[in-house]
């Protein structure tokens, strides 16, 4: 086994809850993924530049002019739980 | 007992001057209702595209060229993930690989000579929500999430909090002469993280650091770096070992205190950002921004001794802030009394200022109405202590001198005949004075000066009363 990727570590990074079965069963898929993109390194890349980006666009800039928001009711509504006029969480003790 | 070296380095991020967020059009105003300057971009709904703002990449752009940074002629963003409400699309769009400007640095002065603090690098990235603690729940508010932020990293050059405080004041004081932020510290403007590490002299390998998170006040910077040196040095003299962590600065316990974070809060996992483009800057459009940097601090201050003749002092005073400097540079070309302008500036105005919180754009004082107050001095209209007595008016009320004085009737009188009358009245009613001045006690002179102010209802021109008093005592032989 390559372990070309931690699945159990990842999910966890990305807040991913996953079964112990879930975690067994990606762990094998990702890795054949990885290990298959991993092939490219094999390949003679010394003068070739790392794609970014499909595009080969640059400068797509916008001017500095202020466009509506959005209505603050309909943004709240949105949340899981509100007050007048904030996103209400679960009090947070340690600032990370 | 061995020495130790202090290292410092700091992070600090800056708010751009832009109107509008650096990925949409929302407004970056500062002191709105909570969740007004919020869109689909700046909440992260599932499907919005960023933006960049122009006007954002130029002014860091023009921060890096005023630091002495090189710019970077292809830049590109990132992605740092993480899971915390202050950003809602769980990523913060940033520079990791190519950041905008490299290099530079800032000087500061030190009791061993002036030194180059070295910049490793700025990006551009964009600020987080607001957190606000209640009893019983948090709440957040968007509107600060997405503002265009730059974040300057000094190496660590620095070796005790004062060089920090140093740093920190001429990297403010270029930033705001570059135009490119208010750096208001009240309003979160200008935030640094620090890294502090100690080690024993001799030893060339930097100690094990710990960093002191988001800190707003340039008094709390330099509190927190004092009590965790302190801390620092009572632990490895004991021989014990630093833990690398972040701390956090508590200014009511006045301690720093760790912050148990999870082990894996530090891996962002950070790849390119696909929803941006990259920015390339083509040299000729970079040398046009560079032709047209406004002034550093260090070349006003020079300029303003030449070009006005003031003490390298005055000149340094007037300069720090650069809405002063501006002021005072108006009120000159309009009234053409360089250091006696100065003087105003310095001590009364100055008092005014700090006295009552305000600064100089927030006040009513004009430079037309100081430039009219010190010609009406300089042209014998009034006399100093009248003046000083209507600046609070100006200050305040934004009144103008020459209009005050002529309805008030404050115009001083230089009118001998009724100068020599009130000398008179005085010496009669002064007798013992004149005695003892004639005696030799030739400070009597001066009673005798106060009390024929007094009469004139301080309108007098105490230099013209002083030479009629000494030529009256001459006549009489004293
Ligand atoms: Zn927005």
């Amino acid at each position: 086994m390559s372990q070309s990727i931690d699945v159990a570590y990842v999910s966890e990074l990305a807040r991913i809850a996953l079964t112990d079965d879930e975690t067994k069963l990606f762990q094998g898929q990702l890795e054949t993924i990885v290990d298959y993109v991993e092939k490219i390194n094999g390949l003679d890349l010394d003068n070739i530049k790392p794609t970014m980006h499909g595009q080969v666009s640059t400068n797509f800039f916008r001017d500095d002019v202020v466009s509506p928001s959005l209505d603050r009711e309909a943004v709240l509504d949105n949340a899981p739980a509100r007050t007048d006029s904030e996103f209400k969480l679960p009090k947070i003790v340690e600032d990370a | 007992m061995s020495k130790y070296l202090i290292t410092i380095g700091l992070e600090t991020h800056v708010h751009l001057k832009t109107h509008t967020k650096m990925f949409c059009g929302c407004a970056t105003e500062f002191g709105s209702e909570a969740n007004t300057h919020v869109c689909p971009v700046c909440l992260g709904y599932p499907g919005a595209l960023p933006v960049m703002n122009g006007e954002a990449i130029k002014q860091c752009v023009i921060a890096g060229l005023m630091l002495g940074c090189e710019i970077n002629h292809y830049s590109t963003f990132d992605r740092k993930n993480y899971f915390y409400p202050d950003m809602c699309k769980d990523y913060q769009i940033t520079q990791m690989e190519k950041p905008l400007c490299i290099g530079g640095g800032v000087t500061i002065d030190t009791p061993e000579g002036s030194r180059r603090v070295r910049i490793h690098h700025i990006h551009q990235e964009e600020d987080a929500g607001k957190i606000i603690h209640y009893a019983r729940h948090s709440g957040v508010d968007f509107n600060r999430c997405g503002t265009p932020l730059m974040e300057i990293v000094s190496e660590p050059d620095l070796s005790s909090p004062d060089e920090a405080m140093a740093y920190l004041h001429n990297l403010r004081q270029i930033l705001v002469y570059a135009g490119v932020s208010e750096c208001n510290l009240e309003e979160g403007n200008m935030r640094s993280d620090v890294n502090i590490s100690v080690r024993p002299e001799g030893q060339e390998e930097l100690g094990i650091r710990a960093e002191i998170k988001n800190m707003n006040t340039f008094k709390g910077i330099y509190a927190a770096l004092e009590y965790e040196i302190e801390r620092q040095l009572y632990i490895v003299k004991k021989g014990g070992t630093i833990t690398q962590e972040t701390r956090r600065w508590d200014a009511d316990l006045g301690e720093t205190q760790s912050m148990r974070t999870k082990e894996n809060a530090h891996d962002y996992r950070y790849f390119p950002e696909p929803d941006l483009v990259p920015v390339t800057l083509d040299k000729e459009m970079v040398e046009q921004w560079r032709a047209a940097l406004p002034e550093l601090p260090a070349a006003r201050r020079e300029r303003m001794v030449k070009e006005y003749g003031i003490p390298e002092y005055d000149a340094g005073v007037l300069a720090d802030e650069k809405p002063n400097a501006d002021f005072f540079e108006i009120a000159a070309k309009l009234c053409g009394e360089f250091k006696t302008l100065s003087n105003w500036f310095m001590t009364d105005v100055m008092c005014l200022l700090s006295e009552s919180g305000k600064t100089i754009t927030q006040c009513s004082l004009t430079p037309k109405s100081l430039a009219e107050l010190v010609t009406l001095v300089k042209k014998g209209v009034i006399n100093g202590p009248t003046a000083k007595e209507l600046l609070p008016e100006l200050f305040n009320d934004g009144l103008m001198p020459a209009k005050m004085v002529e309805e008030r009737g404050l115009a001083q009188v230089s009118d001998s005949g009724a100068l020599e009358s009130f000398m008179n009245e005085v010496f009669e009613a002064n007798e013992k004075s004149v005695a003892d001045y004639l005696a030799g006690k030739k400070a009597a002179a001066g009673y005798l000066t106060g009390q024929v102010m007094k009469l004139s209802r301080g309108k007098a021109d105490p230099k013209l009363v002083n030479k009629m008093i000494a030529e009256k005592f001459a006549g009489m032989g004293g």
